[in-house]
């Protein structure tokens, strides 16, 4: 009991201390130092817990993936690319890298979209609280917990039964269906299905963030907008939404980098089976069901590289952005 | 503000178009709130319902008498060994975790936003870059650091590990927040013979509460609905030191399918979440940023 009343201690006192107390103790480093030297030191200091912790935590374990990646299963040689061209060279894999691409698309479409949407409607009504509270609710689920309500939303019973899952139930009374949603591999449907459940969940993110963001437009900006007789869309199209535009690219930026990383909700709903599979799925397989260590590696580099176009553009965004300012 | 204040006050509109927008308003946006929340209130009325009844009809025919709901599922996932433990767990690992990275961001962020020194882009761009980083990807490196450490298994190093995952994404909100705040502020208070570390907790940290409250529970729910860094970090080692979410998976996977039990598993640990979540909305209002440039 006493341990566990020093660890709640140490935890929800103790720790924001040594945060509060590290800036306090660079300000007292700073004073040996002389005046012309402190604005140059300064920021270094305040970065410094960052890097550290990036450099220990993402930098240092990425480069021994990378050197991984170029060795074989047991880590005893070097096998150059053979890891690279054993991914590139097989079907599966490359039906895994179409689905990533079609959870990009449609994942950051939906999340952005419909984010947008609520955020800016919601902030006209009196229940904004009550209306946010439900969209973001699935994000406060575990995504293994979502998979199993959505697989309970797709319950399939052959025609004739009684259908037990949502959505086969509500077709049913439009006389449609009944649609084995997850096994249907045409146009990858069970795969857009698996994207819905994971907008379901993520829409909420995507609303807070922009909600947030259009909050900090000054309102006397809208209004007098308003009061020189713009209507409500052109309000939204020429003012909101250019201030907006910097926000909407760091909700894309997460959801495009959420749907390369996608696996609870394939993992838990499919397993990758009926042309399912992620690339983050096929990673975890190789690493813990095959062991093979040095192909789970080279997904993972290859997962990084995918990023790079989308981190090129967000450079560039970010260089205007700063020119303006 | 008011809701319905600026349209009446300026909108060339007539009454009933307006009258016609609100109504089109209201239907969109209740249908949206019936879609999203249709998902979860099956999961809830069937984690009341015995399991017979949940295999053999929808949740929906519950709303009708005859009512079977029970208590059956609740009691059962309470009864398991040491659930109270993994709650208490849950915390010590969660408010550090969420703690300690927002911390080290927002200084981050303010020396990215409002102080000069060489390669400040680039190595923005770098941090960010690192979001890109898949978990998996490091976690056999770190656990061997952990060893060579000696703290595999202590919710020490959880805390560590979760700061450096959340890092990139906290850096990237707080940065964009920070940096759009107005630069008279700043340069008034510099003027006023503010240093630094005045202007970051009396002008940054309050004016960027609305991102520190968002990004405090993106954070906090990422770590307490985690599964992979727990279980690599700590169950591996120390299995008393074990959070909810493993102990719901471990019930769950060792019933083997029991999923008449894993919607009272998923509500009892969709609690504090969601308290979190109710306790932090508040901070979401309008003008903070406006208010201070006009005062």
């Amino acid at each position: 009991m006493t341990d566990k009343l020093i660890t709640a201690l140490v935890a929800v006192v103790g720790v924001p201390a040594v945060m509060i107390g590290y800036i306090w103790a660079t300000e007292q480093v700073l004073r040996v130092f002389p005046g012309r030297w402190k604005p140059r030191i300064r920021p270094w200091l305040w970065v410094a817990p960052a890097i550290g912790f990036l450099g220990l935590f993402l930098v240092y374990p990425t480069i021994g993936t990378i050197y991984r990646s170029l060795r074989d299963a047991a880590d005893s040689a070097f096998v150059g690319l053979d890891n690279y061209a054993w991914f590139f060279g097989n079907d599966g894999s490359l039906s895994a890298l179409l689905n990533n691409v079609l959870w990009l698309v449609f994942l950051t479409i939906a999340v952005v979209g419909v984010g947008l949407l609520i955020a800016v409607l919601v902030d006209r009504v009196r229940y904004e609280t009550v209306a946010k509270s439900v969209i973001f609710m699935p994000l406060a689920i575990s995504m293994v917990a979502a998979g199993v309500i959505w697989l309970f939303m797709y319950q399939y019973r052959p025609p004739g039964a009684e259908q037990t899952g949502t959505l086969n139930a509500a077709l049913g009374v439009f006389g449609v269906g009944p649609i084995a949603w997850i096994q249907v591999t045409d146009f990858r449907l069970n795969t857009l299905m698996l994207i819905i459940v994971m907008a379901w969940m993520w829409t909420g993110f995507g609303m807070v963030i922009i909600s947030a963001a259009l909050k900090g437009i000054n309102p006397e900006l809208l209004e007098a907008a308003r009061v020189d007789g713009a209507n409500e869309w052109q309000v939204f199209r020429r003012i909101m939404f250019p201030l907006l535009v910097p926000t909407l690219v760091v909700v894309s930026t997460t959801m495009i980098i959420t749907a390369l990383k996608a696996f609870d909700i394939v993992y838990t709903m499919t397993n990758g089976n009926l042309n399912t599979e992620v690339i983050a799925n096929l990673m975890y397989k190789q690493m813990f069901s095959f062991g093979q260590y040095g192909r789970a590696s080279a997904i993972a580099v290859i997962l990084l590289l995918a990023i790079v176009p989308i981190m090129l553009f967000n450079i560039s965004r970010f260089r205007a952005q700063e020119a303006v300012r | 503000m008011s809701a319905v204040a600026p349209a009446s006050q300026a909108s060339p509109l007539s009454w009933a178009g307006r009258l016609r927008g609100r109504i089109g308003l209201h239907t969109i946006l209740l249908l949206l709130m019936v879609i999203w929340a249709i998902p979860t209130i099956g999961l809830l009325l069937n984690s009341f319902r015995p399991a017979a009844e949940q295999t053999s009809s929808g949740w929906w025919t519950a709303i009708f008498p005859p009512y079977q709901f029970t208590f059956e599922n609740y009691a059962h996932v309470l009864a398991q060994q040491g659930i109270g433990t993994n709650l208490l767990n849950s915390l010590f690992i969660s408010i550090p975790s969420t703690v300690i990275p927002i911390f080290v961001a927002a200084f981050a962020a303010y020396a990215f936003s409002w102080m000069d020194f060489p390669g400040r882009n680039v190595l923005f761009v770098v941090v960010v870059g690192l979001l890109v980083v898949p978990l998996q990807a490091t976690l056999i490196p770190i656990l061997q650091l952990f060893a060579t450490w000696g703290i595999a298994g202590t919710f020490l190093a959880v805390w560590l590990a979760h700061t450096g995952y959340g890092l990139p994404f906290a850096v990237y909100l707080l940065r964009n927040f920070m940096g759009s705040l107005p630069r008279e502020v700043f340069e008034s208070a510099y003027i006023d013979g503010a240093s630094p570390v005045t202007a970051f907790f009396r002008l940054a940290l309050p004016m960027t509460v609305p991102a520190i409250a968002a990004l405090a529970i993106f954070q906090f729910l990422f770590v307490w609905n985690d599964l992979l860094v727990s279980l690599i970090y700590i169950g591996l080692v120390n299995p008393d030191n074990l959070p909810l979410p493993v102990s719901i998976a471990n019930l769950v996977t060792s019933i083997g399918g029991g999923s008449e039990f894993l919607g009272a598993a998923a509500f009892l640990s969709m609690i504090i979440p969601l308290v979190v979540f109710f306790s932090l909305q508040r901070y979401f209002v309008r003008g903070i940023v406006g208010g201070s440039v006009k005062g």
